[in-house]
């Protein structure tokens, strides 16, 4: 699984050698490989114009372009804000609920995300073919992906530390730009035109499988909830800044706390693990059907709807399993 | 018949060729290949309706839909034997006679003696008893010992103690179908009590001093209040609507000392049309987020759902907060009312939470009140337009509740679904006719099975792990949220998709705890006898003796748990683009190919009935369902018996 951003091809179709033997490279004589490009192929050859592009296939001939447009940037924070200010209204009514549900389209945006996603680990499993995924950036909509992917193909990255190392990977030090991402949230009438909660819909996407597999994944929501909490204000400098430079220009390491060691904790390990876990050494595989994505209470009706019944029974499950 | 092919519901690929056979009971696939031999089985009183679609070059495609969600498609080969098997099953799921149905031929092998205990698990006297009645306030009456007052009614009910035989009548007179206001819970704790009834027959301005004496009676059998309400669970413009027709509700000046209420639940069509069009959402093929969401929307169920839930909360805390009693009726006062009383009475008595309490619930307020349960759901062939999924609405609020407090109930989702099943499959004979006196006629109880005992029996089934007697939730009154509550609705896709178990959670975390709880126990009871051993061995001798304590490793005993995730490993086909490769190997769980829909039946459009009552059947034309790929996977409880005796129609 590889990810990069797009290929400065812009309007005159340049050509650049070095790519085009980079990833032949990577494939074997005669093997086919897909790039997954998270971008609409409109929206994709209209980046042209702007000087990006995409890989045009009589340059990169063993490659087979798909496109899975994934909404990122703006349209994505608006999506986010209308699905918190629905689950605030007060109003009572079935119909009305339903509608702004729908309407803000963020479990529409979960749902691509993931079968992006799954598309991706299909290429990898079944497939056995190798795969590129970026979109124009290369920090957004492709760290999801490739995030993701992961996630379902790797038993390794479910386990608590292989998920924070996934983090750190695919997110931190891929260059995900927190710093314009998550300054704000969806209440603040500041617009920022960086803001993107893409890393909300990521998290939202891990939930979505927690709950599909619920033994599968070492950790549990209340990690999520953490790592949400913490990309948008945090005590830590784990999140802190867009990139490896800023962070190495700020000193990030030398004056800040991890929020990874203070995660190691025994005491703070405890509970962000998952009481069903159950090693499963398999790739899991989603259903991305619309009745198998669920809006993640925990977060959006958090503050709003008391959790009292269901922390109870989640304290009911971890003692069934510790065996009392 | 044979080499019929069973599709998958959404992938045409992944057909099975088998042989179809229909008994008089039963539709009987067996497929063909050597060592699996799946059978499929389907009760003919599941079937909703058979849809005979175009001949294509493959056979001739049945597609058949059942009462409990399942879709089935099949291909004949030959023209003749579909339409054969077609008109067959069309005779067979719409039987004439109640001897026809399965519950007079299912035998389990259990003696007379058993037959007859299975009926007296559920005692209602006992259960009124439980409940604090008879007592100073409240007495059984038998005045429809013979059903003389009221044939929908059972033999015996009870009534505040100041009426008199003479007031019941005279109100039973004034109340449609006779059904005059009697006691369906009382509350020990307050004297506050929910009676139920049918409308009165006050049209505009009728009036009958023994019903107004019976709700003053309801009243004065509650010290603790000087009020009583009276909740019609109508739209307002529906009760209405019925006082042209010489019904309506009660005037509060007529009536001394009545707060009356309107809560707006829909009639049985408004239900039936819900239901089809959120089942019809289920049918689409690959449908966006937006599509179902909007779908769900249309179809207003989950609404639906929400009004029955909020009218049992209104009830539940009159009686719990302020202690008044509480007079619910709707039309006939055996749908909305049925419904309404049995969520009041859940969220306000524990004991119906438990498992032999829900039974007990189901029991009072649906089978002894003559819910019609032959109508509703299509026991014989009778009027499409008396079938509506009302009870079904009931068991999805329990499911609702159950969501929200997952440690107050003593049961499982299975357990519901399975009762849900059983409403319709006529293997049992506990929901069949339309009341107390068809059943007594009918002598269900010596010829046939009660389900009760059935699921008493698997009960470890259907057990809710996070369920502790003890427990603060399963304590008490539940106050599940009105006002933002809409949110937290789910759809029911374990009830409605229950047959597609690619989209459900492939691990059952219930299972698993179950059996976690299971080997806790095995464990605490070893440990005890260990520790018996060893306090016996130190005291007869010297403590030289080393006792070897045996530990258990706990992961190899949820091996089995692991291996079920041959489950998880199969992808949906989330790219049309890969369709090109042979990319998928055989096994469960593909289920979102694209299967194009070969047609689209329109569906016509439905006046709207809303201010109809229940009384009019009214023309209506039943919207056709979209035809799409049926898929046939194992139902949890296909009826199939081991020992029965297949024997083919002739």
């Amino acid at each position: 699984l590889l990810r990069s951003s797009q290929p400065l091809t812009g309007h005159n179709r340049r050509r650049c050698p070095e790519d085009e033997k980079l990833l032949g490279t990577i494939l074997d004589e005669g093997e086919r490989g897909f790039i997954i490009d998270t971008r609409s192929a409109q929206a994709a050859k209209q980046a042209r114009m702007s000087g990006g592009g995409t890989e045009p296939k009589s340059s990169y001939p063993q490659w087979r372009r798909l496109h899975r447009a994934l909404e990122r940037g703006r349209p994505l924070q608006e999506s986010f804000i209308r699905l918190v200010e629905a689950c605030s209204d007060p109003s009572p009514s079935m119909d009305r609920w339903l509608a702004r549900l729908e309407s803000s389209r963020w479990l529409s945006h979960v749902k691509a995300a993931l079968s992006t996603a799954c598309l991706a680990a299909q290429c990898l499993d079944r497939e056995d073919s190798k795969v590129l995924v970026h979109g124009a950036e290369g920090t957004d909509t492709t760290l999801l992906v490739t995030a993701l992917a992961q996630l379902i193909l790797d038993p390794s990255c479910r386990s608590l530390r292989g998920f924070q190392e996934l983090l750190e990977r695919e997110w931190i030090q891929a260059g995900h730009p927190f710093q314009l991402r998550c300054a704000r949230s969806a209440s603040s009438h500041g617009r920022g035109k960086q803001e993107a909660p893409l890393f909300l819909l990521f998290l939202d996407c891990v939930w979505q499988l927690s709950r599909q597999f619920p033994f599968s994944l070492e950790f549990g929501e209340e990690l999520l909830l953490v790592l949400f909490d913490n990309a948008y204000a945090s005590s830590y400098g784990t999140f802190l800044c867009n990139n490896e430079r800023e962070r190495s220009l700020c000193k990030v390491k030398e004056s800040t706390h991890s929020l990874w060691a203070w995660l190691e904790q025994p005491e703070e390990r405890q509970k962000y693990l998952n009481p069903l876990y159950l090693h499963n050494p398999l790739v899991i595989w989603p259903s991305v059907e619309p009745q198998s994505i669920q809006l993640w209470q925990g977060l959006f009706l958090r503050w709003i709807r008391p959790s009292q019944h269901l922390d109870e029974a989640w304290g009911e499950i971890q003692r069934l399993v510790k065996g009392n | 018949v044979e080499n019929v092919r069973l599709l998958d519901r959404l992938s045409s690929r992944r057909a099975v060729v088998g042989t179809l056979y229909l008994t008089a009971t039963h539709v009987i696939f067996v497929e063909n290949g050597s060592e699996t031999r799946k059978e499929t089985w389907v009760l003919h009183s599941q079937i909703s309706s058979i849809e005979k679609q175009a001949t294509t070059a493959t056979g001739c495609p049945l597609l058949i839909r059942c009462k409990n969600f399942q879709v089935i498609q099949l291909v004949i080969p030959q023209e003749r034997d579909c339409h054969d098997v077609y008109i067959s099953l069309i005779r067979l799921a719409r039987p004439v006679k109640y001897e026809e149905l399965y519950c007079f031929s299912f035998n389990p092998k259990l003696d007379k003696e058993e037959r007859e205990q299975g009926w007296k698990l559920v005692d209602l006297n006992e259960e009124y008893n439980r409940m604090g009645v008879p007592n100073n306030y409240w007495q059984i009456s038998d005045v429809n010992r013979d059903y003389g007052v009221c044939d929908s009614y059972p033999t015996e009910v009870y009534v505040p103690k100041s009426a008199t035989a003479h007031i019941i009548v005279g109100s039973s007179k004034f109340r449609s179908r006779r059904r005059f206001p009697a006691l369906s819970y009382y509350c020990k704790g307050n004297n506050a009590s929910i009676c139920r009834s049918s409308q009165p027959l006050s049209g505009f301005s009728a009036r009958c001093l023994e019903d107004e004496q019976m709700l003053q009676a309801i009243r004065k059998a509650n010290p603790g209040s000087d009020f009583i309400y009276v909740v019609d669970t109508r739209p307002k413009l529906n009760a209405m609507a019925n006082r042209a027709a010489g019904k309506g509700y009660e005037n509060e000046d007529n009536y001394s000392n009545i707060k009356f209420q309107f809560i707006g639940i829909e009639n049985i069509h408004v239900m039936r049309n819900s239901l089809q069009k959120m089942l019809e959402v289920c049918e689409l093929k690959s449908p966006s987020m937006s599509d179902f969401l909007w779908g769900l929307e249309n179809s207003g169920w989950l609404k639906h759902i929400k009004a029955i839930m909020d009218a049992g909360i209104f009830i539940a805390k009159a009686v719990a907060e302020e202690g008044v009693s509480v007079l619910v009726h709707c039309s006939d006062g055996w749908d909305r009312t049925a419904q309404v009383c049995s969520v009041a009475s859940l969220l306000l008595d524990p004991y119906y939470r438990t498992m032999k309490g829900f039974m007990v619930l189901i029991e009072k307020d649906w089978v002894s009140f003559g819910h019609k349960f032959n109508h509703r759901y299509g026991n014989l062939d009778g009027d499409p337009k008396e079938i509506s999924p009302v009870i079904d609405q009931f068991i999805e609020c329990v499911w609702q509740l159950m969501e929200q407090f997952p440690c107050a109930f003593e049961f499982n989702e299975r357990f519901l679904i399975h009762i849900q099943h059983h409403i319709y499959s006529c293997q049992f004979g506990n929901f069949l006719c339309n009341s107390q006196k068809e059943r007594r006629e009918l002598k269900i109880k010596e010829r046939t099975y009660s389900l009760w005992a059935h699921l008493w029996k698997n009960r470890a089934d259907y057990l809710n792990p996070l369920y502790r007697s003890d427990h603060s939730q399963s304590q008490g009154t539940l106050h599940p949220q009105i006002a933002p509550c809409n949110f937290l609705y789910k759809f029911w896709s374990g009830m409605y998709n229950r047959f597609e178990k690619g989209l459900h959670p492939r691990q059952s975390v219930t299972d698993y705890l179950m059996a976690v709880k299971e080997e806790t126990q095995q464990l605490e009871e070893e440990l005890e006898v260990l520790q018996e051993r060893l306090a016996n061995l130190q005291k007869s001798q010297s403590g030289n003796n080393k006792v070897k304590s045996k530990q258990q490793d706990r992961s190899k005993q949820f091996g089995l748990y692991t291996s079920n995730n041959s489950l998880a490993n199969t992808p949906q086909e989330y790219s049309n683009d890969l369709k090109s490769f042979p990319s998928r190997s055989p096994s469960q769980g593909d289920e979102d190919s694209a299967l194009i829909l070969t047609q689209d039946n329109l569906k016509s459009s439905d006046p709207d009935l809303s201010a109809n009552s229940d009384q009019e059947s009214g023309v209506e034309d039943l919207s056709c369902r979209s035809p799409s790929g049926g898929g046939c996977l194992p139902s949890e409880d296909s009826g199939k018996d081991s020992d029965e005796a297949v024997f083919l129609a002739g």
